[in-house]
């Protein structure tokens, strides 16, 4: 009902109506009273009230009470009326149907204010979460960094060399998480700024994969299991899209489930598609969280700390701008199944022996 | 032999303190410049063996100093930005630097990638031999071994292999090989450059699943070494 339509547009379709139903009174004059014709054009002019502006609902209130009084009120095609009691229903007619015009309209204008401030308070819930999340998220490895150094300035040589080396390793795991939530920030920025250009070249997707495994960190407490088709096709993708999707992936597989745990990736193709498939046997998502994990900000009350919430959010952002899709499901295990599909030209140049 | 000596072009100060320090520790003599112009005044005066270079100086933009610097400096340089697109890294290297390497970056991986660099200032056209690690290089003989058996690689493969070789530690763009080794209307077909990194690596890696020796540099190209 917000659409858009252009003034002229709905003046015309008022007109055409309010016209046609009167034309079609018209062949009843002689069943129907003019005081029927007058409730029958008055409910029409209301229920136009409800869909159209201010002005195109006025022109019909002003046109359909003109069409009463020429051709329904005696005398017929002529604006004079000739009792009281016709007069008195022209006038009730003509200021029912335009206060009712006004009424619905200003209805109508207070309902859009009040959609318009829960729009603004949803946004100001959702801007409180990203703020309270976000101080937190990049506040943290900050306060740690900052501490370690005092102490270390500090008491540095009052200090064993073991304790050292601890305050030294915080250090790095808050720089890492900091440049994380930078990355995926700076990530979620390009995406909802719509600068993100897909740009697309082919690709060996088993060199993508493993050259991917070998940058998640925590890798190696896990058994990463990907069994490359030797035999499979180059794929026309965006090659660091991709490589990001598959990271987060990957990297929350490891991250979410218990230290020796299996996370399994697998590519399948078909005609024009390329689907890769990372599944573990940790614990698994409940159904009822399924949707909730790709929303932004969302974050599982198990998660632990050093997360944003925003990877699989910009995961599925990603897929969706290379016109493919991201979904979840139980593995077979019974852990979490995420399977990308994309759409993607192949080439089977791969397999020719050529000089 | 003297100490290699490293100019830094970083308008950053602790940036350039860090790296100061690694590299005065890993037995280097480092010099500095924190605008671009004064960076190129600097390599003409100082000739150093590898320049870092910074891609978002206050005077002007690293690609042109690149640029100007590239019409007659032949050593090392290597970027260091935060700038870590794709276009970015292949703008850079078209503009002539050997290497880059994205901010935050690990000091190990830093140092590494400086010994490469300044090993291949020493790569002269001169050099028959080439060893590293199991393989064995005869650019004359155009012969390529691992761990001493002779490997059986076809023409384009071998071109390939040499062209990556002589620029060890260099990351070639993809547009790059594919006009060295296939010709200049094979720019964009990277389908074969693919398959032909795909067949090399089968005979010469030992895994070809985790490369050691032509690595992967995705959306941008190929390292060797």
């Amino acid at each position: 009902m917000q659409k858009k339509i252009s003034k002229q547009y709905q003046i015309l379709v008022c007109l055409l109506i309010i016209l046609g139903l009167s034309v079609g009174l018209f062949f009843f004059k002689g069943y129907i009273d003019y005081r029927v014709v007058a409730l029958v054009l008055l409910l029409v002019v209301s229920i136009l009230a409800v869909s159209f502006d201010i002005i195109p609902v006025l022109v019909s209130a002003i046109l359909s009470a003109l069409i009463l009084n020429l051709f329904f009120i005696e005398p017929v095609l002529h604006y004079k009326i000739n009792n009281a009691e016709s007069a008195l229903l022209f006038v009730i007619y003509l200021v029912v149907a335009l206060v009712n015009a006004v009424l619905t309209n200003r209805l109508r204008q207070q309902e859009a204010k009040v959609r318009d401030k829960e729009e603004k308070e949803k946004t100001i819930g959702l801007y409180n979460t990203l703020f309270s999340s976000l101080s937190h998220e990049l506040k943290t490895p900050i306060a740690t960094i900052i501490g370690a150094v005092d102490t270390l300035k500090d008491s540095g040589g009052l200090m064993t060399r073991d304790q050292r080396v601890d305050l030294y390793s915080e250090m790095e795991i808050a720089s890492n998480r900091l440049n994380n939530q930078v990355e995926n920030l700076l990530n979620m920025s390009r995406l909802e700024s719509g600068i993100l250009r897909i740009k697309t070249d082919w690709v060996d997707i088993n060199d993508l994969i493993f050259s991917v495994i070998r940058k998640v960190p925590g890798v190696e407490n896990h058994v990463i299991l990907f069994l490359a088709d030797e035999r499979a096709p180059l794929f026309k993708l965006d090659t660091g899209l991709i490589e990001t999707v598959l990271y987060c992936l990957i990297h929350n597989g490891a991250r979410y489930t218990p230290e020796g745990s299996e996370v399994q990736i697998s590519a399948r193709y078909g005609d024009e598609f390329l689907e890769i498939v990372i599944s573990d046997n940790g614990e698994g998502i409940p159904e009822e969280e399924k949707d909730r994990v790709f929303e932004k900000f969302y974050r599982r009350t198990n998660a632990g700390n050093g997360g944003t919430g925003l990877g699989l959010s910009i995961a599925k952002g990603l897929i969706e701008a290379h016109k493919g899709e991201l979904t979840l499901n139980k593995s077979e295990a019974g852990g979490a199944e995420f399977r990308i599909k994309i759409p993607a030209e192949m080439s089977y140049l791969k397999n020719l022996k050529n000089e | 032999m003297n100490k290699p000596s490293i100019l830094i072009i970083d308008d950053e100060v602790q940036i350039r303190k860090l790296l100061e320090i690694n590299l005065i520790n890993h037995g280097y003599t480092p010099h500095h410049a924190s605008t671009g112009k004064e960076g190129i005044a600097l390599v003409a005066s100082l000739n150093p063996d590898v320049v870092l270079l910074d891609l978002g100086l206050p005077d002007m933009s690293g690609h042109d100093v690149l640029r100007q610097l590239r019409d007659w400096y032949k050593k090392a340089v290597i970027v260091l930005s935060v700038q870590n697109s794709e276009e970015d890294i292949v703008k850079a290297l078209d503009n002539g630097a050997n290497d880059y390497l994205a901010k935050p970056f690990r000091v190990g991986e830093l140092m590494a990638r400086l010994r490469s660099a300044i090993r291949n200032n020493e790569v002269g056209e001169t050099t028959q031999l080439v060893y590293v690690e199991d393989l064995e290089i005869d650019l004359v003989a155009r012969i390529v071994k691992t761990n001493g058996e002779i490997l059986k690689l076809t023409a384009t493969e071998y071109s390939l292999l040499v062209l990556l070789v002589k620029n060890e530690g260099r990351v070639l763009t993809h547009q790059y090989l594919l006009k060295e080794v296939w010709g200049v209307s094979y720019q964009s077909e990277t389908q074969y450059l693919r398959v032909f990194v795909a067949q090399l690596r089968k005979k010469i890696e030992k895994d070809p699943n985790h490369p050691k020796h032509i690595i992967t540099v995705s959306g941008v190209g190929y390292r060797f070494g």
